[in-house]
């Protein structure tokens, strides 16, 4: 055992503090969020929710699930992760493989690297991009979420960097095998590759999920908005929400507001989030290390 | 997004080669490489071509072949006083931005790396992550709502005799809100980095300095911040491609007309420009001048951090 000094001890208290204070700081946030959802609208008004619903009641959950298009705005992201990262995990694996293969192999590899490495560097930006999906006939379609980047190349070369980590006589015994490369890659690689596709799928997950904005540009109505391009036309209007609105809601309106309403919707977007999120934190660290080239 | 870099540390080439190169292996390579190539043409290179339209005077029917007008677009932009205002902002948020974004997790981490117990370093460092996962549309609902006059903050603030402050709707205050909220969110990030970077310095050197006599403050000045200094300088080089990107996630879910002035950023005037008044042209040219000044410090910022700091992102 280390001797303590009295003013380590002193530190180590306030350290303590100090930590606990900043985590707690960055969270309280939620929980006032939390707490003005459950609490009715009367309670709200008065200034009388801190972090503890007052008056509680689950009439903006209610209205959240049966009135506006938040159900079928959930829906559509469902539809978007998967077919995103679907897409982009397929393509990351096709084009990662052939790019770790060193150059005295592959002749063309650093001409494809460059190609699309250039296309991280310099972009055509917002506007051509969006002339360009308007003039496919892309708008309001789902692929217009996803087509666009659906090549994430940061991904790819984490994906790439991980392939080059593996260990060269695992493909050297293949090929004395007469395993040829769409065997290798399918049948060999892949099993190799999950803490990579973990990592680099959850990347592309959280990403697809919590994109708001391609959903506003390229959907034109709002009954099309993936969940966080719907909350956000919420937090902008939410009297428009309650206009959407099909159905009686008196009884649900008379306990609930805009901010109670806002503050169940903001939370039900953030739940899926928040629900993997201790779940998946492990890939995200472990990604943090899995690029890098080892040994 | 530049902090991602870091994952894809990659030293020189692999060399190994105990096989003649063969042409059969090579064509099924390119057939694997086709489809990716071949989205990232339309999606990537098209828009880039697209950019030439900042020369032209955009018209729907034509597209991207619209009558050229040379340099026209960029003249307007030029005498636009609020143009030459929003790169002012940017550029100001995102340094500060940068500054916060390494300052905070670094002095949190160093804090962090003094707790013992793993579990309780592993829950701070799990609670202030969270906010990384969240979107921009969900933490500016909660500020929104935090914030707000009859919000809990204001009413705290009222609470110990301090007049309601408009975090969102007063130009000296709205940058601030800006930059404080950006290190709410990411700096978890940092944190988690920065802390990878602590535990893997060598426990010997912390032992060998306590037999010579050092104390915390001195192994910390002279083994950990030795220790922790590349890892700073190749994120303050890595940022340096962000200078222009100021976050506009952010700021378009909290800025209003009353904020334009101190909270306005060259992306959401490109999108007002662009998309909301239709004007393609000039938003593009906007686009051209952001995206060309990027391109050159993206690829100085990859020159310095293979330079000075010995890594190579491919």
């Amino acid at each position: 055992m280390q001797y303590k000094s009295p003013a380590r001890t002193a530190f180590v208290i306030f350290n303590t503090i100090f930590l606990t204070l900043t985590a707690i700081l960055c969270v309280l946030p939620f929980f006032q969020l939390l707490a003005v959802s459950f609490s009715s609208s009367s309670a709200v008004e008065g200034g009388r929710v801190i972090f503890w619903p007052v008056k509680f009641t689950l009439a903006s959950y209610e209205f959240a699930i049966m009135g506006g298009k938040f159900t079928a705005a959930i829906f559509i992201s469902f539809k978007r992760v998967l077919l995103g990262t679907g897409l982009s995990l397929l393509l990351i694996i096709l084009t990662a493989y052939p790019l770790s293969r060193p150059k005295d192999r592959f002749a063309f590899r650093n001409i494809y690297m460059v190609y699309f490495v250039t296309t991280m560097i310099i972009s055509g930006g917002l506007i051509p991009t969006y002339i360009l999906v308007t003039k496919l006939g892309l708008l309001n379609s789902l692929w217009a979420l996803v087509l666009p980047y659906s090549l994430p190349v940061f991904s790819m070369i984490i994906m790439m960097n991980f392939i080059r980590g593996l260990p060269d006589e695992i493909e050297e015994a293949a090929i004395i095998d007469g395993a040829g490369v769409f065997q290798i890659l399918g049948q060999i690689m892949l099993p190799l590759l999950t803490p990579a596709i973990a990592t680099v799928g959850l990347f592309s997950i959280v990403g697809h999920w919590n994109d708001w904005f391609s959903g506003l540009i390229y959907m034109q109505s709002t009954k099309l908005y993936p969940l966080q391009t719907y909350l956000q036309t919420l937090i902008m209007n939410f009297d428009l929400m309650l206009r959407m609105a099909q159905g009686d809601f008196t009884k649900l309106l008379a306990l609930m507001n805009a901010r109670t309403g806002r503050a169940s919707q903001l939370f039900l977007g953030a739940l899926p989030v928040l629900i993997v999120y201790p779940f998946i934190q492990k890939y995200f660290t472990t990604g943090l290390v899995l690029g890098s080239v080892k040994g | 997004m530049a902090a991602l870099l870091l994952k894809t540390i990659y030293k020189g080439d692999v060399s190994v080669n105990s096989f003649k190169t063969n042409l059969r292996r090579q064509w099924q390579y390119h057939v694997l490489l086709i489809p990716a190539a071949v989205l990232i043409f339309i999606f990537s290179y098209i828009p880039l071509y697209g950019l030439i339209i900042a020369f032209q005077r955009f018209n729907p029917g034509t597209g991207f072949h619209s009558p050229w007008v040379g340099l026209a677009n960029f003249e307007r932009l030029f005498n636009q006083p609020n143009f030459v205002r929003t790169i002012w902002n940017t550029v100001f948020l995102s340094v500060m931005k940068i500054i916060g974004g390494i300052v905070v997790p670094d002095v949190f981490s160093l804090l962090l790396n003094e707790v013992r117990r793993t579990s309780a370093k592993r829950t701070f460092q799990t609670v202030v992550y969270i906010p990384n996962f969240l979107s921009w549309v969900i933490m500016a609902g909660v500020m929104i709502d935090i914030l707000s006059a009859d919000g809990i903050v204001n009413l705290t603030l009222l609470k110990i005799g301090i007049n309601p402050i408009s975090f969102l709707g007063n130009n000296n205050i709205f940058p601030w809100t800006m930059i404080i909220s950006d290190i709410w969110k990411s700096f978890g990030f940092g944190t988690v980095i920065y802390l990878a970077t602590l535990t893997s310095i060598d426990p010997g050197l912390y032992e060998a300095a306590i037999v010579d006599g050092a104390k915390r403050w001195k192994q910390t000045v002279h083994i950990t911040m030795p220790m922790l200094m590349p890892m700073i300088v190749l994120m303050t080089i890595l940022s340096m491609g962000n200078i222009l990107n100021a976050g506009f996630d952010q700021i378009y879910n909290l800025y209003s007309p009353i904020v334009y002035q101190s909270g306005d950023i060259i992306d959401t005037y490109v999108y007002r420009l662009g998309i909301l008044q239709a004007q393609y042209s000039v938003g593009t040219a906007v686009g051209l001048f952001k995206s060309g000044i990027s391109a050159i410090l993206i690829l100085m910022s990859y020159y310095f951090a293979d330079r000075f700091a010995g890594y190579r992102v491919f």
